[in-house]
Formats: C-alpha cells, structure tokens, sequence
C-alpha cells in the first residue's frame, strides 16, 4: 500500500510553501485529517486555522488571493464543495481568485463516516461553476505533480482528495502530462476511463481480464475540466467498449464529461459506473466498494457483460 | 476636506445614483442614497486611494459587501475621478458596470460581490494578508443591517476578533428597511452593536449622515489595537429624495422619468 491522496497532499504543500513565500493554507478545524498540518509545522504564520466555518474560510481566501497569494484551502470534499459552494461559486469563482481548493475524505472510501461525510456530488459541484479546474490524481506520486502545478498555474482549482491508503500506480520515473489523459495499459477493444481510486480497481481487473485473454485500456483521468477532449476522442475512436468509472454519483461526473465529449464529437454507447444515484451508508471502505459495485471484479463483471 | 466640499460631492454622487437607476431602469437606489455620506467620507477624506494607485492593491482597500449598493460604488469611484467607464451604461449590456460589482471589470472595484455576506469574509482576509505582509494599508467593508442576518456575517465577525484585525473596520449602513420592509419584523438582528461587541470588536454608534461623526469614528478606529471596529451608522434608506426616506419599496426600483425629475431637483437644494 501507498500514502493515500491526501497525506501525498500534506507532503507536497509542505514542500511548496518553503519553496513559495505567497502560499497560504487556510483549514477548518481538520489540519491533522487534511495534512495541512504539515505545512503549519513548516511555517505556522503562512497557515491559519479559519474554525469550523467553511463558508467564511472561503471568502477568506478570497481576500487573501485578491492580495495577491496563492491559497491552499483544506477541509473536508462535502464541506469545501457542498457547504461553501455558493461562496466558492461567487467569491472565487466569477472573480477567478487563485485559490485552490483541496478536498479531502471524498467519496464513500471515506467509510465509517457514513453519507453525511461522503462527497459523491463534488466533482459535479464544482465542473458547472464557470471556469473551475477540477483534477483528482489516483495516488500519492500523481497527487505531488497535480499539486505542484496548480501551485504554478492563477486561478481556483479543485483537487479531489482520498482519506484511505492506495496501491501506487506511478513512481518516480513517471513523466506526468498533466491535463492529459494518461493510458496505463494499451487494450485492444474495451478501454475503461477511470478517476482516483477507480484507477487502481481498474488495473487490478486488467490483469484478471488478460489472464482470460481480454486486453483492456486503462485510461487515468486527473484532470476532470478542462477534459483532454482530443485525448479522450482518440480513445472513443480507437475502442468499441467504452467504461467509465468513478467513485461518484454517475451524474455529473466522469462518466458524463465522458459522455459530454462523446456526443459532441465521437458518439458511442458509454458503459457508466459509479454510485447510481443513491447515498451510501457506514462501513469499512473495501467493503462499501465492493457492496456499490466499486470493486475490481465489478468491472471484470461489467467487462464481460457488455463485450 | 472641508464640510461644503463633502457635500457637494455627496450631492454630485446622489444625483448619479438616481441617475442611473433610472436609466437602467433597474437597480437599488435606497441603500444606495443612505450609505452616500459614509462612501463620500471615506473617499475623500479617509482612504489612501488615488489615480496612482488604484489599480493595484497596495493601499487602502473597500469592499462593498451590500453589492447591491453598486450605483453608489460606480458613482463615487466617478465622483473621485478613478472611473473611466460611461455612468449611464450601469447595467446595459457589454457595460463593465454590471448591476452588482465585478472586481475584473472596473479598477477600484476591489471585490466581486452582490450574495449578501460575503464580502465582508474577503475583506478579513484582506485585512489577514495585510497583516502577514506587515503593511499599514486598511480594510472597509460596508454591509447592510439586513446583510447581518446572515451567518456567515458572524464568521467572519469571529475571524476578524480572532485574528485581532485592527486594520479592519465594518460599517454597517443602518436603516432599518430591508426588501420586505422593516428588518424587525422580517428577521430582526437588533441589537447589532451589542452582538458585535460580544464578538470582540470596538463599537461606535454614530449618525451616518454627520460627516465629522464618520470621520471622528474612522479616526478613533485607526487608534484601536488589537481589535477590529464597527461602527453602526443610524442612515435614512432613501436619503436626500422625500418621497424614497423611510421607504422600503424603493429598495429595489426605478423612478419614471417624472420621479427623476422631482427627485434631482430635490437633491439639487439639499
């Protein structure tokens, strides 16, 4: 196992603001969960604890980036999405402020918790607010260049983040393009789209599926808008079974930016999974994937059915 | 600057207002014409703000957090000389004088707001950055008294107190009207001093249409240490225009040309 998405997180912002004097990091109440912590143990006067009040964080980093610094915003995916949207919708947003929203606990691997803590709407949240970036990298060596390039690039962000430890899928040697699609594994006619955690279920259903002689893409796609449109085309063109897959509800997620892409340019059936439209419930993160359907035989299973 | 002066641009400001609002034929003139004496001040006796500067941020800062007040913005920026844009196209299409204020758009506009709430949280942030950048540029966030209904006012009230802010003060335009109409009877958030206070900052209680009131207050706030201010300012919505005082369906409305008529005149001998 490898960190999870969000201790990556804690590392890289720990880096950054030594390296950045007009990085600060603003956090409800959640440093140790968010890995802000980090940061404030690096430079405690660059990172302020903004209380259990998201809403007014958020317009907080307004002022701070209207100031001219770069803000790293933590708490909770359901909090810094749900509860502050309209404040990230019009104090960051329609002004473009250079906030980046980091998200963490999202969706239902944050187990236990329950529903109440379970973003599986933020990815959609965030796509419709007007010029939002929306990336969620699938382990800690992509989480370290995500952050690091929004760290470089003005304007908000939001960056989807994971409480559970995940297998690494890249290593240090990996040229990360990011913005692009990447394809993990060349397949011959079923490619399976995949965001955060899917990415690994994906892998894992990949090598069971060669085994049976069924050779499958994996594309890992942590840049969720703007979307690799041309990147994505290529694969729709190139596969005649296309999969998405994505710790989310299947509205507004992956699979529809998929979708979005796919109507526009290059029409094809679009396999979706994802939360189907419901709230999930407590319990051990493996065992909520595997009772959603999340899990890797899930898309061994999906594989089969529709080729 | 002298009593006379400030009037006369109080004066040339208002007449803007009205102006405006019936050009577009939509706007906030109310709130706008009570908070007119407090911008006037600040403008042009109080904040470090000047054609040098203005489009940058190191200097005095405002934000109006009563976005809907935008007339009175667009007018006194035009008023102080730092507006380049045309009054009369407020609100027309392709006009950077969008009905509620776009900090890209016009340079002086140093917050995007209009969702009630939400300025003040960025004019603290502001007002923390300044204090991390160890400057002595201020922080003014103008809200209504309705504004303070809502909660995210009274997070930021806490940050600014936390963080000991005293670089920060917020004005609150008291008129006591909101859309539908008295704010004691739609939500009451009286008293608004006593809850401030109880929040942790230094209060002043002053006629906000006495012009060496407003400044004795901004003064004495600049005295202040380790504590952010409020000063509540007693207003009239409507003021200067008799048959818009005390009005709250002038909250959000347009005067007919015969309205305008009376209302400039009026405004004329004020």
């Amino acid at each position: 196992m490898g960190q999870a998405t969000r201790e990556a997180y804690g590392d890289i912002l720990g880096q950054l603001i030594l390296e950045n004097e007009k990085i600060v990091v603003l956090d409800a109440d959640l440093t140790k969960s968010t890995k802000t912590s980090v940061a404030q143990s690096k430079v405690p006067n660059r990172h302020f604890n903004m209380g259990i009040a998201e809403a007014n964080m958020m317009g907080v980093a307004a002022g701070f980036a209207s100031s001219g610094y770069t803000v790293f915003a933590s708490t909770f995916a359901m909090f810094a999405t749900g509860r502050a949207w309209e404040q990230v919708r019009n104090s960051i947003g329609y002004p473009r402020l250079n906030v980046k929203i980091c998200g963490t606990h999202a969706g239902i691997a944050v187990g236990e918790d329950g529903v109440s803590h379970q973003a599986i709407e933020d990815i959609a949240l965030m796509r419709a607010i007007p010029g939002m970036q929306v990336y969620q990298p699938c382990d800690a060596t992509e989480t370290k260049a995500i952050i690091r390039h929004v760290s470089q690039i003005d304007g908000p962000c939001y960056v989807r983040l994971g409480r559970s430890k995940v297998d690494d899928v890249f290593n240090e040697d990996t040229k990360f393009e990011i913005g692009k699609i990447h394809q993990i594994t060349k397949g011959s006619n079923v490619c399976i789209f995949t965001t955060g955690l899917m990415t690994q279920a994906a892998l894992k259903a990949q090598k069971k599926l060669q085994e049976e002689g069924i050779e499958m893409s994996v594309v890992n796609v942590s840049c969720l808008k703007p979307l690799d449109e041309e990147g994505v085309f290529k694969m729709l063109k190139e596969h005649d079974v296309i999969i998405t897959a994505e710790e989310h509800n299947v509205i507004g997620g992956l699979g529809a930016a998929i979708a979005e892409v796919s109507t526009s340019k290059c029409p094809k059936l679009i396999h979706r999974m994802g939360i189907y439209d419901c709230f999930a419930e407590s319990g051990p993160f493996e065992k909520l994937l595997v009772k959603y359907h999340l899990d890797s035989e899930d898309i061994v299973k999906k594989v089969k059915e529709v080729l | 600057m002298d009593k006379i002066s400030l009037k006369n641009h109080a004066k040339n400001i208002r007449k803007n207002i009205v102006k405006m609002v019936a050009n577009a034929n939509s706007g906030h003139i109310g709130g706008a014409l009570s908070a007119t004496d407090i911008l006037t001040v600040l403008y042009f006796n109080e904040m470090n703000i000047h054609a040098e500067n203005v489009g940058g941020v190191n200097r005095d800062r405002f934000v109006l957090s009563k976005g809907h007040a935008s007339a009175l913005l667009y007018s006194t920026l035009h008023e102080k000389g730092l507006l380049n844009e045309d009054l009369m196209t407020f609100r027309f299409i392709d006009s950077k004088l969008q009905g509620h204020p776009n900090m890209n758009y016009v340079a002086g506009v140093d917050m995007s707001t209009g969702s009630l709430g939400q300025g003040v949280s960025a004019a603290v942030g502001m007002a923390m950055a300044n204090k991390l950048a160890k400057n002595d540029y201020r922080v003014y966030a103008l809200l209504g008294d309705g504004e303070c209904q809502e909660g995210q006012v009274w997070e930021a009230a806490m940050a600014a107190a936390h963080y000991k802010l005293d670089n920060l003060v917020v004005i609150v335009d008291f008129n006591g009207l909101q859309i539908d109409g008295d704010i004691t009877k739609v939500m009451n958030p009286i008293p608004i001093d006593e809850k401030f206070k109880a929040f942790g900052f230094e209060v002043e209680v002053i006629d906000g249409h006495d012009y060496d009131a407003i400044d004795a207050a901004l003064k004495h706030a600049r005295n202040v240490k380790g504590k952010p201010t409020m000063i509540l300012a007693h207003t009239v919505k409507g003021k200067g225009v008799s048959f818009m005082e005390h009005n709250a369906g002038w909250h959000g409305v347009a005067p007919n040309a015969e309205e305008l008529a009376k209302a400039l005149a009026e405004l004329e001998v004020l």
